[in-house]
């Protein structure tokens, strides 16, 4: 899941100050599940800007909502209305939410409410860990499941570096190096092998660094193109 | 001859290789790189100049070694894979070939977290490259050198002939996998190979002993890291905090013991505790050199140049072979 975390209200403050009625967005899939931009949290935040803003003496009007995804537009539909009688939006969903919902409100703004972290897993309850880089070329199955491109430090792809101290990062102690859990869970395969094969210069056009990136489906999009058409045969 | 550096002619000729170190400063002026150069001239045969260790700003590793190269010493100008892509690497190589120089290690570098072990702010909030990692950056510069080919396929008309170096840290965990890391790099082009600083000679012996029987001692020079002990606080805090660094006891209480027989004098405890750190150092060059398959010693006696003269002397080193260009 996409792993956020709230920013601080002072932060939020100094983003909505300016704003007469703000509407605090919630996304109630990845981000709630970390308690960071879920309905309950939105609703925390709006309360803490409207105390923020009786403290400074501003004339606000501060409310929330929810809706269980920020990047398929279908869930946005039946609230569009209202949120488009807003001045602000600020969205506690994920970096992406704020983006879609921006493609699409039209002239009224839309402000993040958290900090998009990392893709990561819930090891323990409060406890979030960054476990997939997004590099658009998965070689997790040399690397015995183990993302060396995001969980060691240097993204090193031939083994660890000289910085491996007890099994931790030279980077902290509370970071596990990632080639050390590459060899002990290749031997515990028996496949250690595997990691001497000199892994050449990754290409990493197929992550952020070859520019904005776009997956097309085209069987489904035909597909879908088809279906609204013979909607529309029907209609008429 | 790969390259025809100095490096190069000394292994080749069979002598025991001698590396040494050389720091740049946090300056703009060269007078310390100079200063350092004519300290070290005469005794190694070539000397690394560090890339930003520790992730500090200082005078690049190229234009200090051009330096020291100016004044007579022969560089091994280092590469990290922290600050440069493949684009900026196989540039600056170009024109590090271009002005001179003819050996490089390549190495990860200390991640820019790091900043000097907080000793220093460094720039702990830049964004590191890492691109590729170092068995790679050692296969570019094979590729380069051997093929006359860019990473990226082009041609280039003139090749740059760099002896190739990494690093390997033989008792960094995870341990047994560490023959097999050396092994990558060696395979992927690696000429020579200088080690981490080593104290605990016994658990090298086998590391080493582990990478012999992997074919591969053949095919690189493996230069044994010295650290040159300066005190008894330097000596512990290696043993507790550097990675891939042990320290035998013993060798602590010697260096406990040079300090103890100073009483309350401070300058005094200083002069035996460096004292006793050189008998140290001369001693474990001897012990790395008696090991099968160690062709040299990479002796680093850090912001301490002038240990150098004093313990290649004493260790027997000294003068250093003048083999000429063929």
């Amino acid at each position: 899941m996409i792993v956020g975390t709230q920013k601080p209200i002072e932060e939020i403050w100094e983003m909505v100050k300016e704003f007469k009625r703000v509407l605090v967005y919630g996304c109630n899939t990845c981000v709630a599940i970390c308690h960071a931009g879920g309905g309950k949290e939105a609703e925390i935040i709006a309360s803490m800007i409207r105390m923020k803003a009786i403290e400074e003496g501003r004339e606000m009007d501060v409310n929330h909502a929810a809706i269980e995804r920020h990047c398929e537009p279908e869930f946005f539909e039946p609230l569009m209305e209202d949120v488009k009688t807003y001045d602000l939006v600020l969205s506690t969903a994920c970096g992406v939410g704020v983006n879609f919902l921006t493609q699409r409100i039209g002239e009224i703004p839309v402000y993040p409410g958290i900090n998009t972290s990392f893709y990561g897993g819930v090891p323990q309850a409060g406890v979030f860990t960054e476990l997939c880089g997004g590099c658009g070329n998965c070689i997790l199955h040399l690397t015995g499941g183990i993302c060396p491109i995001v969980r060691c430090s240097k993204s090193l792809l031939n083994g660890p570096c000289g910085g491996t101290n007890k099994g931790k990062c030279e980077v902290s102690d509370q970071v596990d190096c990632a080639w050390y859990l590459i060899v002990e869970r290749m031997k515990q395969l028996g496949t250690l092998e595997k990691l001497l094969e000199i892994q050449p210069p990754k290409n990493w056009a197929t992550g952020t660094h070859g520019g904005p990136r776009r997956v097309v489906l085209e069987h489904i999009a035909e597909l879908e193109e088809k279906e609204e058409k013979a909607k529309a045969e029907v209609k008429k | 001859m790969k390259s025809g550096s100095n490096l190069e002619r000394v292994i080749l000729s069979g002598n025991p290789a001698v590396t040494a170190e050389l720091g740049p400063p946090m300056s703009a002026s060269p007078d310390e790189v100079v200063h350092k150069a004519h300290t070290l001239k005469g005794f190694c045969d070539a000397a690394n100049i560090t890339d930003c260790q520790t992730a500090v700003v200082r005078i690049s590793s190229i234009a200090a070694a051009f330096i020291a190269y100016r004044e007579g010493l022969e560089p091994v100008m280092q590469m990290t894979c922290r600050d440069r892509n493949r684009i900026a690497m196989q540039a600056d190589l170009l024109g590090a070939a271009a002005l001179g120089l003819k050996n490089c290690l390549c190495i990860a570098g200390d991640h820019q977290k790091f900043g000097a072990a907080g000793k220093l702010k460094g720039h702990p909030g830049a964004k590191n490259v890492y691109d590729v990692d170092t068995t790679q950056l050692v296969g570019i510069l094979r590729k380069m050198r051997d093929e006359g080919l860019q990473e990226g396929g082009d041609k280039i008309e003139v090749a740059p002939k760099f002896f190739v170096g990494a690093s390997w840290t033989p008792m960094g965990d995870p341990m047994d996998f560490r023959p097999y890391n050396l092994k990558k790099k060696v395979d992927a082009g690696a000429d020579f190979i200088q080690t981490q600083g080593i104290y605990d000679m016994e658990l090298f012996k086998s590391q080493v002993e582990k990478a012999r029987n992997l074919g591969i001692l053949e095919k690189t020079a493996l230069l044994a890291g010295i650290i040159v002990p300066k005190s008894a606080m330097m000596l512990k805090y290696m043993d507790s905090s550097v990675a891939g660094v042990s320290v035998p006891r013993p060798l602590i209480d010697r260096m406990m013991k040079a300090k103890d027989a100073a009483g309350d004098d401070k300058k005094k405890a200083k002069e035996l505790q460096e004292e006793e750190g050189m008998k140290i150092a001369v001693e474990l060059i001897h012990q790395a050199l008696e090991i099968p398959g160690v062709k040299g010693v990479h002796v680093q006696a850090i912001e301490w140049e002038s240990a150098i003269e004093k313990i290649v002397k004493a260790a027997g080193l000294y003068p250093r072979p003048n083999i000429a260009e063929a």
